[in-house]
């Protein structure tokens, strides 16, 4: 279930043979990053691989070498402590969707995360593949945006953390060095009256990618009043990206139907989208803004109920 | 809720029109039945074809050296492999399998025509390597302009795909090659007086895009070939014996020496009619000695099989204010792609056919572009012409205020009308079909907010034809039923059902097989919704002949006149002047067959004709989300005259899957290329067929208007759900958001635009 | 050239294979141990043809590598009958007819029962969704989901 933007499948990056490819499941994060450092600039790393092997079956990619990290605890693990929701980067769509904690915490990632493919691919996809993949219409990205994700990058170096909408660098590009992969995805933990959502634009029901995306997460004080806010889009830029004017719009109001209208007129203005077999640049701004209001208003009867 | 009206009276039939457990059913939900790819040979090599990334090239030189030269690579063929034929010359038949086409789609030779074209392909010991191979061969390409719309490519000054071809049928006869391979007409009354009855008259343009069968099964096929130049095809298509004939004639080989065998097919719908990588396995087999496996990928199918056509429509209609159709004028244009030969003959019967118009008039043009050259999709040619004209009748019953239900029974065809191409109707059912619409709950059920109501009907002559059949009866009183068409939908269980309600006997003593090629008389596809029918009325005769013999057989044993003895409820059973012979049961039969004169079988060949026409008209709701342009079908009825419906179940399930294949052609299935006509579309998750949450439960309503010409009256209902059921849909969004659509698919961004059009109007 | 030595258990029995890098799980299960109930109808996860259950939950074995899987358990449609009785999804399947063409009826099979342990009495729409990722071109659905639902009540009628 990939973002092919080849769609004939005529230029393989890769230069390698399939017979040559390789595989290797280390079970360390220290053993995996010495993988990459001693493999050439073809090697991937390998989570669900639906993606990959999406891409290797149409012949976009000919790794030299898939570095699995499903073996390592950490890319393994969903953790909640008193300041954080931390998931591992090889954490699966179903395994997160059976994690109350996090589902109650973080719905909106949660359910972006649940969107991806079908219950198969939920068996096997993984938040960290969603967001390295680097698709501009990865489901999970906004809402991990939105809720103020940063991630865990294991290096030659060590560990490093930067904000997911700091790692994204283009479609299919990421600012991870070769020798890099994130390890997990630390989420801050929501405050009362705090919560987050992530709606979809498809043309079906089911196993479409992303024609508009749009997550939010806003916090509101006693009154009602908005506090903070984070509104982030998918697939109307080379990037997901976070619409600051969105919050300005927000915080320090109560969020009435003048607020969504400068909601939607700021997530419109935030898009550059593009042509494409998924849907037009017209169609994909007008349906960010009203995804933009629509996810807002699930953010705040959540935070609420709260 | 499903439902079988019989107007003519219930049936007293014990097997025809009943659900009998399904022959090859325990077979497929235990995965045990075997498909295309599913046989595995010893020895077999893997094959794998290269394709163009160009839609439209010249080729300028193929270097194979390099995969040749890689381990594991046993052979590599291209064009010079495959016999070049001259073209086929005219008078042309209705459907032209011209061989110098064929050949050149198979494997490219002067030129690439689309993206997708095969150019070579490679045979190695492994899946890897022989994509490995494919990419070491070396081809170097003078790219062309492309032209991908039929209507620019008629133009006189559009570029030309094939030097060769000359438009056929129009004086007089042209001197520059053209696009246009032909055009066929159709006309009846005067036109102009016609229009000048009408108090209104709508005139509209309309397009679709073309749309893929989507059968889940890619094409796959194991050649197998020997020293003496016997071979042996294992291959999923509609019709192994067509694939005999065309292999034979593609390769210069002798039918007899060629043996196929359908595999179990993963689908088809009109896509797997034809050959495509059965003559590159074939070539590589021979050149290596070894059995070669050729499986497509998904991608592959959509850029190199043919989908159905995509087409550009004008039509024009006009309509007394009692709902009377005056008269009718439409012309379209059919992207063939590459290579001619799209079915614009049942698009000049469609537009009309439901209704006695008077006067009306239509033209259809055949067009090469640079797209993967079209192949059948249920009811070929039909539906893209069925769109605009139940279109145009909508907005006409709507604009005169007219019930579209009674304005359709008002001009409805009956026994004894004529259809534009010529079929003069028996009896047929489509008054029936619409009252039964009437009837329906469906029809004034309320509607909801955003919500709209569509209504069509479709028109579908069925195909006879060549089929053969036989009936073998075995020492212990069960017998073989033979066809030689692949089952694609259940018709395993209409064949067996026929001939136990023949023989009287239960279905369960019956074994349905599907014969392979070198084991019974020459069978046509399983296609053109004609299985049930011809193949059928073959059955019955083969299994008559078996009655007959065991009649004989009866007879000599009771030593009385063969006239003296019927057969009833599975025995012999001598008249009754004879009150003291018993009745001898077929199982009494079959055990003394062998020692008083040999064994018993019938077979039959036959070539049937008196194929009925079908209608069929489908109800539709759907709901539009205003802000984002997304519909969602909420209510779907399909009402068809089976005939009779032999099975109902897989009569039920025929509507079923036709509707919702509609459904998908409707609101978002199309083949989207680039501007270098690259596809872009390739695979399931950009190509969207509907999936199981996407759309309600299909109701059906089967109508029996029984076929006089068939023994059991049934008519064709594979494809006729097809021909309405994107009209249905376009008219229930024409329904909810006020606006006739004229450009199929009617996808969210086309929706929202045109709701943001009205309401810039509005203002 | 990357070969890999693998062990498993697939419907329950102990099997040793070798694949390379890029064979997928079904290229293994078709390829090399010669189960060709599980279909290839995409190769790219869109489809579902090739739902097998690894470790106890509905994948695409297209989506797997085969070098994944060593000490991994798969169940694949040829061990959905049990002792000569087929399992109650695959009688349904045949007494609501909710095949026609039978590609697509190994994989729905297989994510239908692994779904119906998770929601053992779902909503037609639950069961909608849960199969949202096996297509089927020919039966419109509206059998399948039948078939579904009534296999899920006569489980739940002969647990109690």
């Amino acid at each position: 279930m990939t973002d092919r933007h080849a769609g004939s499948g005529l230029e393989s990056r890769g230069t390698k043979t399939l017979q040559d490819m390789n595989y290797e499941a280390p079970t360390s994060v220290e053993a995996a990053v010495a993988a990459l450092a001693a493999a050439d600039d073809e090697a991937h790393i390998f989570a669900g691989g639906t993606d990959l092997l999406v891409q290797l079956r149409e012949e976009m990619i000919r790794p030299s070498l898939f570095v699995d990290i499903k073996r390592i605890i950490e890319t393994r693990t969903i953790t909640v402590d008193d300041t954080h929701v931390r998931i591992g980067a090889a954490v699966t769509g179903a395994e997160l969707s059976e994690h109350d904690a996090a589902k109650a915490l973080l719905p909106g990632v949660v359910e972006a995360v649940e969107l991806i493919g079908s219950a198969q691919v939920q068996g096997r996809a993984t938040v960290g593949g969603n967001l390295c993949n680097a698709s501009p219409a990865a489901d999970s990205v906004p809402a991990l945006i939105a809720a103020g994700a940063f991630a865990q990058i294991a290096g030659p170096n060590g560990l490093r953390v930067v904000a997911v909408e700091d790692l994204l660098a283009g479609p299919s590009r990421t600012n991870l060095s070769g020798n890099e992969f994130v390890v997990s995805l630390d989420i801050p933990k929501p405050t009362t009256r705090s919560a987050d959502a992530y709606l979809r634009f498809i043309p079906r029901t089911e196993m479409d990618i992303a024609v508009v995306g749009a997550g939010a997460a806003v916090t509101l004080d006693a009154d009602g009043t908005c506090t903070a806010a984070r509104l982030a889009l998918g697939a109307v830029a080379p990037t997901a990206r976070l619409v600051p004017a969105a919050a300005t719009a927000m915080i320090g109001k109560k969020i009435d139907d003048t607020v969504l209208a400068s909601v939607a007129a700021a997530a419109r203005d935030a898009c550059n989208p593009i042509d494409d077999k998924r849907g037009t640049v017209a169609f994909r701004i007008h349906v960010a803004g009203v995804l933009a209001i629509r996810a807002v208003k699930i953010a705040i009867e959540r935070a609420e109920a709260k | 809720m499903n439902e079988i009206k019989t107007p003519r009276g219930g049936s007293n039939y014990q097997w025809v029109g009943k659900n009998t457990p399904r022959p090859d059913g325990v077979d497929k939900v235990t995965g045990r039945a075997r498909y295309g790819d599913d046989m595995i040979v010893p020895g077999m090599l893997h094959g794998k074809i290269l394709r163009s990334p160009h839609a439209h090239a010249k080729i300028l030189s193929i270097d194979t050296s390099k995969a040749e030269a890689l381990d594991g690579v046993k052979a590599v063929v291209t064009s010079a492999d495959i016999p070049d034929h001259p073209m086929a010359q005219p008078p042309y038949p209705p459907i032209v399998n011209d061989f110098h086409d064929i050949s050149r789609n198979v494997m490219a030779r002067e030129k690439v025509l689309y993206d997708g074209h095969a150019v070579a392909a490679v045979a190695a010991i492994s899946e890897e390597i022989a994509r490995d191979a494919i990419k070491l061969i070396k081809v170097e390409y003078k790219v062309l302009q492309h032209i991908l719309d039929p209507r620019e490519a008629a133009q006189p000054d559009a570029v030309v795909l094939h030097e060769d071809l000359f438009t056929y049928g129009v004086e007089p006869k042209p001197t520059k090659p053209s696009n246009i391979f032909r055009v066929m007409h159709g006309e009846r009354g005067d036109l102009n007086a016609g229009f000048a009855e009408a108090d209104l008259v709508i005139e509209r343009e309309f397009s679709s895009q073309p749309v893929h069968q989507g059968y889940i099964e890619p094409m796959a096929c194991i050649a197998t070939t020997s020293e003496d130049g016997a071979v042996e095809l294992w291959t999923s298509t509609q019709g192994h014996f067509v694939q005999r004939t065309l292999l034979s004639k593609l390769l210069n080989m002798e039918m007899a020496k060629i043996r196929v065998t359908a595999s179990e097919i993963g689908g088809g719908f009109g896509g797997k009619t034809t050959v495509y990588a059965e003559p590159l396995a074939i070539r590589l087999s021979q050149k290596t000695g070894r059995p070669v496996r050729m499986t497509m990928t998904r991608s592959e199918v959509f850029r190199a099989t043919g989908p159905t056509v995509g087409s550009k429509t004008r039509i024009k209609v006009g309509m007394k204010k009692d709902g009377t159709i005056t008269a009718g004028e439409a012309e379209i244009w059919y992207q063939a792609g590459a290579f001619k030969g799209s079915p614009i003959g049942r698009a000049v019967d469609t537009f009309f056919s439901p209704y006695t118009v008077a006067n009306c008039k239509a033209a259809a043009y055949d067009v090469c572009v640079n797209r993967p050259k079209v192949a059948a999709y249920r009811a070929p040619g039909a539906t893209m012409a069925c769109y605009p004209m139940e279109s145009v009748v909508n907005e006409l019953a709507k604009e005169l205020g007219l019930d579209p239900v009674e304005v359709r029974l008002k001009n409805a065809v009956k026994e004894g009308d004529e259809s534009l191409m010529g079929t003069k109707h028996g009896r047929i059912g489509l008054v029936e079909v619409l009252e039964a619409v009437k009837e329906h709950p469906h029809y004034k059920a309320p509607l909801g907010d955003n919500e709209g109501r569509g209504f069509a009907v479709g028109y579908w002559l069925h195909g006879g034809g060549l089929s053969s059949a036989a009936v073998n009866l075995m020492d212990d009183g069960t017998l073989g039923v033979a066809t030689g068409n692949p089952d694609i939908g259940g018709s395993r269980s209409s064949m067996r059902a026929m001939a136990a309600e023949e023989l009287g006997v239960n279905v369960e003593l019956l074994k349905p097989i599907i014969a392979d090629t070198g084991s019974l008389g020459f069978s046509y596809l399983t296609a053109g919704s004609r299985t049930t029918y011809a193949t059928g009325m073959a059955v019955v005769n083969a299994t008559r002949e078996v009655i007959d013999k065991l009649r004989a057989l009866a007879a000599k044993k009771w030593d009385i006149p063969v006239e003296d003895v019927r057969w009833d409820a599975g025995q012999a059973i001598a008249t009754d002047n004879y009150k003291d012979i018993k009745p001898l049961s077929l199982k009494e039969l079959a055990g003394m067959a062998t020692s008083m004169g040999g064994p018993v079988a019938g077979h039959s060949e036959i070539n049937a004709s008196g194929q009925g026409a079908t209608f069929c008209a489908q109800l539709v709701d759907v709901e539009i989300d205003p802000d984002t342009g997304f519909t969602s079908t909420k209510r779907h009825t399909v009402f068809q005259d089976a005939g009779r419906a032999i099975s109902p179940d897989y009569v039920e399930g025929q509507m079923q899957g036709g509707a919702v294949q509609g459904i998908g052609w409707a609101l978002n299935e199309e083949y989207i290329y680039d501007d270098e006509a690259r596809l872009q579309n390739t695979g399931f998750l950009d190509y969207r067929m509907p999936v199981a949450s996407d759309v309600p439960m299909i109701d059906t309503v089967i109508i029996e208007v029984p076929n006089p010409n068939h023994p059991y009256g049934v008519r064709g209902v594979g494809e006729p759900p097809l021909v309405s059921a994107p009209a249905a849909v376009a008219n229930a969004v024409e329904n909810a958001i006020g606006q006739t659509m004229s450009d199929l698919p009617l996808s969210p961004p086309k929706i929202l635009a045109a709701l943001h059009a009205q309401a810039a109007g509005d203002d | 050239m990357a070969r890999h030595l693998i062990n498993a258990m697939v419907n329950g029995d102990r099997v040793e294979f070798v694949c390379g890098t890029g064979q997928t799980l079904l290229d293994v299960l078709r390829g090399e141990l010669h189960l060709t109930g599980t279909k290839n109808g995409c190769g790219t996860g869109d489809c579902g043809a090739c739902t097998v259950v690894l470790n106890g939950r509905p994948i695409n074995a297209c989506l797997v590598l085969g070098a994944e899987v060593d000490g991994s358990e798969i169940e694949t449609i040829e061990g959905m009958a049990q002792g000569g009785e087929l399992h109650p999804l695959q009688q349904k399947f045949l007494d609501h007819a909710a095949l026609q063409c039978g590609i697509c009826t190994p994989g729905i099979l297989k994510m239908a029962q692994a779904y119906l342990e998770t929601n053992p009495d779902p909503t037609e729409t639950e069961v909608r969704f849960a199969l949202a990722g096996n297509l089927c071109r020919c039966t419109g659905y509206d059998k399948i989901v039948r078939a579904v639902l009534d296999a899920a009540a006569e489980m739940r009628a002969s647990e109690t």
